[in-house]
């Protein structure tokens, strides 16, 4: 579990949207079966480094690898890096005009090239792994929140990512859903799945994450344990923003 | 009444002349536009580039000047053409700039997340536009695109100045025959009428459809 296997490397990694700095240098390496939390105050970048990893955000300089090679430019090797890069958003981005099942074969169909059946054997046991198989026919807008983020889960999985990055992907959420999401997400971890997650749920953190990682001011200021980061954070920054999170 | 019904074949090879030129026109329109809105949403700068130019130089120039543009352009370049395919040429690259706009304003009607997705789960641009986002375009389109056709049937009129056959045409042959000049402006009108209803009907019932099937 240590950086011995790195799978994902950042470094040196700088993005500017406009005059704003919002990455400033960032150094990271995340290995194979690791779990990252990236944690911070709003707008401290921890979306955007997170989009950078598959490229959704281009970045000014710096250099990010997955498993050895450098992301490609814009393009066909582009695409065939993201596939291998989950990603599960805030706001689910379930394909609205898609069924739940066609939400899980599209891509397997188009991008993996896999046949209709094939598609939807897989699809159909990732479901049953999110505990929704009943769900298949349903379009998105007829499942509750938490359903529609297990689906997008299950989704990223299909395509058998190498890594999951997870941006909020409770924060939408009524309260009441987000344990059946944090569920899959922690069984996912056991099960071995290199995950970077934005996340402020600290019972995730503590319970699943290898490391936590503190942006602030688009810099990395702390990465450490959970219990190392919760119980005695270093910097001032963090101390500040525990102190405000673990007020509410 | 004689009007109509003494000149019926005229009347008819006009009207058939305004459906054709406006069918061939819209099927060049809806197919330049689509493409033309996919480069002015392209992550490639060069087909934004293309694709912004296209749409504004087309929809800034005047019909006339294009059909102008058109038929004693191409000649210069070796082109030579029938009257009719020129006109279509001409109607169909003009629909097009209005067809591409709103097929792209359609497309900002689909929140970026959907894209995203698509893109995260390592769909190719083509595909990401033709499955996920045109998709759900297509509900904010089709209204904006109804009307960029029936004013591309009314707009066929100008054809008959270039020695198109189409059915205002037909008005100077009956003026010439000495008929009331306001009946047959009426019958044409009615003409036009058939088709842009038509027009309107198809557009409604593919409106409905889709409310059906989300
Ligand atoms: N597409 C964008 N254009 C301009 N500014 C952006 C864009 N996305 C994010 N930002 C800005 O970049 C900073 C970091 O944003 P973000 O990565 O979303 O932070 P976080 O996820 O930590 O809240 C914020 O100040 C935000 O306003
Ligand atoms: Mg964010």
């Amino acid at each position: 579990m240590t950086s011995e296997d790195p799978l994902v490397v950042l470094s040196g990694v700088n993005k500017h949207f406009g005059s704003l700095h919002v990455l400033r240098d960032i150094d990271l390496t995340v290995a194979r079966n690791e779990v990252v939390v990236l944690i911070g105050p709003s707008g401290s970048g921890k979306s955007t480094l997170c989009r950078t990893i598959n490229r959704l955000e281009p970045i000014d300089s710096g250099t990010i690898t997955i498993d050895g090679r450098p992301l490609p430019a814009e393009g066909r090797g582009l695409a065939r890096l993201r596939s291998e890069v989950g990603m599960v958003f805030q706001s689910f981005n379930l394909f609205a005009h898609k069924t739940v099942l066609e939400n899980l074969t599209l891509a397997q169909i188009k991008v993996r090239k896999r046949s209709k059946a094939e598609a939807e054997k897989k699809a159909r046991e990732l479901l049953a792994r999110v505990g929704l198989a009943d769900q298949a026919p349903k379009y998105p807008a007829q499942l509750s929140g938490g359903q529609q983020q297990r689906v997008a889960i299950a989704r990223s999985l299909a395509m058998d990512p190498k890594v999951m990055l997870f941006d909020e992907p409770t924060s939408a959420l009524d309260p009441e859903m987000i344990n059946e999401v944090l569920e899959v997400m922690r069984t996912l971890a056991v099960e071995g799945m290199t995950m970077v997650v934005v996340t402020h749920e600290m019972g995730f953190a503590r319970s699943a994450a290898n490391r936590v990682v503190f942006m602030a001011d688009g810099q990395i200021l702390e990465s450490r344990t959970p219990e190392e980061f919760f119980d005695h954070p270093e910097t001032d920054r963090a101390k500040d923003f525990l102190s405000k999170i673990l007020k509410h | 009444m004689n009007v109509l019904l003494d000149n019926f074949a005229l009347f008819r090879e006009g009207f058939v002349g305004t459906v054709e030129l406006t069918l061939a026109a819209g099927l060049i329109a809806m197919v330049v536009g689509v493409l033309m809105a996919g480069c002015r949403v392209s992550p490639v700068r060069p087909m934004r580039l293309i694709g912004g130019v296209w749409v504004t130089v087309l929809r800034n120039t005047p019909l006339t000047l294009l059909f102008f543009a058109v038929v004693l352009g191409l000649p210069r370049f070796g082109v030579v053409l029938p009257f009719f395919t020129l006109a279509v040429l001409a109607l169909g690259c003009y629909t097009s700039a209005f067809i591409c706009e709103a097929v792209r304003a359609g497309i900002n009607t689909v929140p970026v997340g959907q894209g995203e997705a698509a893109r995260s789960l390592g769909m190719n641009f083509g595909q990401t536009l033709s499955l996920i986002v045109l998709p759900q375009a297509m509900r904010a389109v089709i209204p904006p695109v109804g009307s960029t056709l029936i004013a591309l049937a009314k707009n066929t009129a100008i054809a008959g100045s270039f020695s198109v056959v189409e059915l205002l045409g037909t008005y100077r042959t009956l003026n010439e025959l000495g008929y009331d000049i306001v009946v047959t402006f009426m019958w044409i009108a009615i003409g036009y009428l058939i088709i842009t209803l038509t027009i309107s009907a198809v557009f409604r019932l593919l409106e409905r459809h889709l409310e059906v099937t989300r």
